[in-house]
């Protein structure tokens, strides 16, 4: 049995402890919105904050993810108001297949914590996860936009 | 305009109930959006509209969704007609098996070759403008008074000489019950108020939040994983595996040995995972196991010698005309096999019952998935329903081949109850139906001013038609292999020659986005910027030279010229490059500016693209697709290699088949430039000039000239 912290509840599952988290999330607990694109770490679709840091799910076992504090994109928004990174999704049209954005925008809010006003450098450095339908101009503009919020 | 709709997550729940066949209508949209049959009283006014007495409009999208926005644009299409009010419209997904049972009520389906706007625009204008004719028509009768005197618009219609009003949620009951008019007069487009207005998706809150359902999020009760592997060597079979190395592992329920591949079913996919690559096969890999990319290119070389060759267009005396040119130019290009590489990667879910099959899949082509799972199950078409999902991509990969399904159905049916199949990405990579790989070879002459007088053109590689539907070839030729050298080839070149010589390889191949205008567009173009520079001219002027009088590609080559600043100096270091191509029904032009570091490294700062394609439905979701298109052409040039080994795949994630991030990305602009009369393709034309627009600005930059890609095997290093 594991205990996991994942948006605010902490729920105990049956797994084998170097299952990684992503398929916990996705399979066992049905949190959906975090996706899988690679399983090496080289995508970020899977992207989810452990203890506030972007992090590639599909590459932690859930044995290191027992207590930490987990957010998936399911508990971005907080009492049905939407993260401003959502919201300048919104603002910019971002998503085309939308199969990369929750990993995106768990990546982007992320990095606004640490660093408010990223600079062009900053998200070029921080931001790798790939999007296969190139959103990436709108991604940037977003993330100014999210930024200005 | 910010509508958006509310949303709710009712894919899962109607997609349990309709098991039990708890569905009146087979309708549903992926990811919750919600559906008809939930809300009180909706009358159908015809397959395209239903109308809630609320004012909810109900607009059916016969297309899949995969990012290009056909949620949105489809949709307005109706809307425009109907006179609705566009915050009050609901898309709504029509299903494939209702289609079936409903004699193609809602056409095609299959969504691909840039065609969901363009194959569907007048029927979906005609639905609307005639189910407006019988809201009019009901509220006139209701009136007594004729229906000349009404007019419907944003939702309510009025009888002019009284000033009466009804909203249209109050006559569509009526509207319902009668006959459609036999006729409908179309909008003149300089009336549209929507059409070509730049209105939201109508899916980003989902998107946004995580909801959307995809064809790897579905989950139906009872459902156990499966995780596949596939020959290494395409062609070959399973011989035999040894069973007792994963028996006794966690949560695994059964080997399920298939045509081509092995899969374990389990109770979660990681176990199944793990289960099979641990399991041990010995594979029958059949006759090409020492086929090689090597091996592949020597073959296609035969193809550019060969004496004979299917001649797919022709004008003048090619032989005669070289025997007089002034300058005669040679040069052959090579491009490579690529993987589609969408982002979710391939997955079917299927529940194989006595009486009834059902999938879940995200797919291009419901009628495609639909006949897959028939086949599988070996049962009639009507046995099947086939549940669309939202698509994590497209691109052509999950369109005319429904490998996938095929194995679900099969995998589901032998585990007795509904599994979910789901590839890694690593079978994803080495078992696409690839971009064909191709070889182009040119011999030109020039007269003393430089323009061409003679072009023969000899193209090479495998065909898709041949592989998917042989049927379909004329005389065994497969005339779309030459696209963009064929009608799609505008200059005027008085003596001009196309052959096809085809070489069909062992590895499967299919439409991979713009298809052969992928390859045929990096070929063409760089050649006409050799015989630009041959002439020793300007390849943007040269390239007007060769339209002649055609004002439609003068004025998408001069719009993007323009935009790039063409006649401008690029900044320090930076080169430009220029490329038209015609696609899909559409024209796009584009200038690359590009810079070429001192070890060689390539930097895209900025692509200006001009489009038109005719009409133009919404142009923010054109410009976004334009912009994905740039980005996907992009990552071709630099870096999409699939190559081959012993008769295998080499690649298999995206640390060896890389792909582009966001700092490499350029600033891309687009003009659009619509001249109106047609309807050309959106998703598409934007690919295939981004290849030969770069090459030609490292050229500019270089002087050396790309004739192979990806540019990621070029050396570039300056000497």
């Amino acid at each position: 049995m594991s205990r996991l912290t994942i948006n605010g509840q902490t729920q105990e599952v049956d797994v084998d402890p170097d299952t990684p988290l992503l398929w916990v999330l996705r399979d066992t607990l049905g949190l959906t919105g975090t996706k899988f694109g690679c399983g090496i770490a080289q995508c970020g679709a899977c992207t989810v904050h452990v203890d506030g840091v972007a992090t590639r799910s599909c590459s932690v076992p859930v044995s290191a993810a027992e207590g930490t504090q987990i957010t998936t994109i399911e508990g971005l928004s907080t009492n049905g108001v939407l993260h401003p990174v959502q919201r300048a999704w919104i603002a910019h049209d971002v998503p085309q297949c939308g199969y990369c954005q929750s990993g995106m925008i768990m990546a982007v809010a992320a990095l606004l914590k640490g660093n408010p006003q990223p600079s062009d450098a900053d998200i070029d450095a921080a931001i790798t996860n790939i999007c296969r339908c190139g959103t990436y101009a709108r991604i940037r503009t977003a993330i100014h936009t999210a930024a200005q919020a | 305009m910010t509508h958006m709709p509310h949303i709710s997550r009712r894919f899962f729940i109607t997609s349990a109930a309709a098991v039990g066949g708890g569905m009146a209508l087979g309708f549903r949209l992926p990811g919750g959006i919600g559906s008809a049959e939930a809300a009180a009283n909706p009358a159908e006014v015809n397959a395209w509209v239903v109308i809630q007495p609320d004012d909810t409009v109900i607009i059916r999208v016969a297309r899949s969704e995969m990012g290009q926005g056909i949620t949105t644009s489809l949709p307005m299409l109706v809307a425009e007609e109907l006179e609705c009010d566009w915050s009050k419209v609901r898309p709504e997904f029509a299903s494939p098996e209702e289609n079936l049972r409903r004699k193609r009520a809602w056409g095609e389906m299959s969504t691909g070759g840039s065609r969901s706007v363009r194959g569907s625009q007048e029927y979906l204008r005609k639905a609307g403008a005639a189910a407006r004719e019988m809201l009019i028509a009901a509220a006139a009768a209701q009136w007594n008074v004729p229906a000349a005197e009404c007019q419907a618009a944003r939702s309510v219609i009025t009888h002019k000489p009284s000033a009466r009003t009804l909203r249209f949620g109050e006559v569509a009951e009526a509207a319902a019950k009668l006959a459609p008019p036999a006729e409908v007069k179309l909008k003149d487009p300089k009336d549209w108020t929507l059409l070509g207005t730049s209105q939201k998706r109508l899916d980003t809150t989902d998107k946004v939040t995580g909801k959307p359902i995809f064809g790897i999020d579905v989950r139906v009760p009872n459902m156990l994983y499966a995780a596949i592997v596939q020959c290494p060597v395409f062609g070959g079979t399973p011989k035999s595996f040894d069973e007792s190395k994963i028996r006794g592992l966690k949560g695994v329920r059964q080997i399920v040995p298939l045509p081509n591949a092995v899969a374990v079913v389990a109770d979660s996919w990681w176990q199944a995972k793990q289960a099979v690559e641990a399991l041990p096969v010995t594979w029958d890999e059949g006759q090409n196991g020492k086929v090689s990319s090597a091996s592949i290119a020597e073959f296609l070389r035969s193809g550019l010698a060969a004496p004979e060759a299917a001649v797919v267009r022709k004008n003048g005396d090619v032989d005669a005309a070289l025997a007089k040119a002034a300058t005669r130019i040679e040069a052959e290009y090579g491009a490579p096999f690529l993987a589609h590489a969408t982002m979710e990667p391939q997955n079917c879910t299927a529940h194989v019952m006595p009486d009834k099959v059902e999938v879940w899949v995200p797919t291009q082509s419901g009628e495609a998935a639909l006949a897959a799972a028939a086949a599988a199950a070996e049962v009639a078409p009507e046995k099947v329903v086939v549940h669309k999902t939202m698509l994590g991509g497209g691109f052509g990969r999950r369109g005319a081949v429904q490998d996938y399904v095929h194995q679900a159905v099969l995998v589901a049916k032998a585990a007795g109850q509904p599994v979910k199949l789901l590839w890694t990405r690593e079978e994803d990579i080495r078992h696409d139906f690839y971009r064909p790989v191709a070889m182009a070879k040119f011999t030109a002459g020039l007269d003393a001013s430089g323009m061409p007088i003679a072009w023969r053109v000899r193209i090479t590689g495998p065909s898709i038609i041949a592989n998917l539907f042989p049927q379909r070839l004329t005389n065994g030729v497969d005339q779309s292999f030459a696209n963009g050298f064929t009608e799609e080839m505008a200059y005027e070149v008085p003596n001009y020659e196309v052959g096809y010589a085809m070489r069909a390889t062992h590895v499967p191949v299919s439409f991979w986005r713009s298809v052969n205008h992928s390859q045929n567009g990096f070929f063409r173009e760089c050649f006409v910027d050799e015989m630009a520079h041959a002439a020793g001219q300007d390849p943007y002027q040269y390239r007007r030279k060769l339209l002649g009088k055609d004002p439609q590609r003068l004025a998408v080559l001069d719009a993007a010229a323009q935009k790039a600043g063409w006649d401008t100096p690029a900044p320090p270091g930076v080169t430009r490059g220029i490329a038209l191509v015609e696609a899909y029904g559409s024209l796009c032009a584009q200038v690359v500016e590009a810079s070429v570091g001192d070890k060689g490294e390539v930097r895209v700062h900025r692509v200006t693209a001009a489009l038109d394609t005719g009409h133009v439905v919404n142009p923010e979701i054109l410009q976004a697709q334009t912009e994905s298109a740039i980005v996907y052409g992009l990552t071709a040039a630099l870096y999409g290699l699939i190559t081959i080994e012993n008769g295998r795949v080499q690649q298999g994630n995206f640390d060896d088949y890389e792909m582009l991030r966001i700092a490499d990305m350029p600033a891309v602009e687009t003009v659009l430039v619509p001249s109106g009369g047609f309807w050309g393709g959106g998703g598409e034309p934007g690919v295939p000039p981004l290849a030969p627009a770069l090459c030609n600005a490292i050229f500019a930059a270089t002087g050396k000239r790309i004739r192979s890609l990806p540019l990621k095997d070029q050396d570039l290093k300056r000497v």
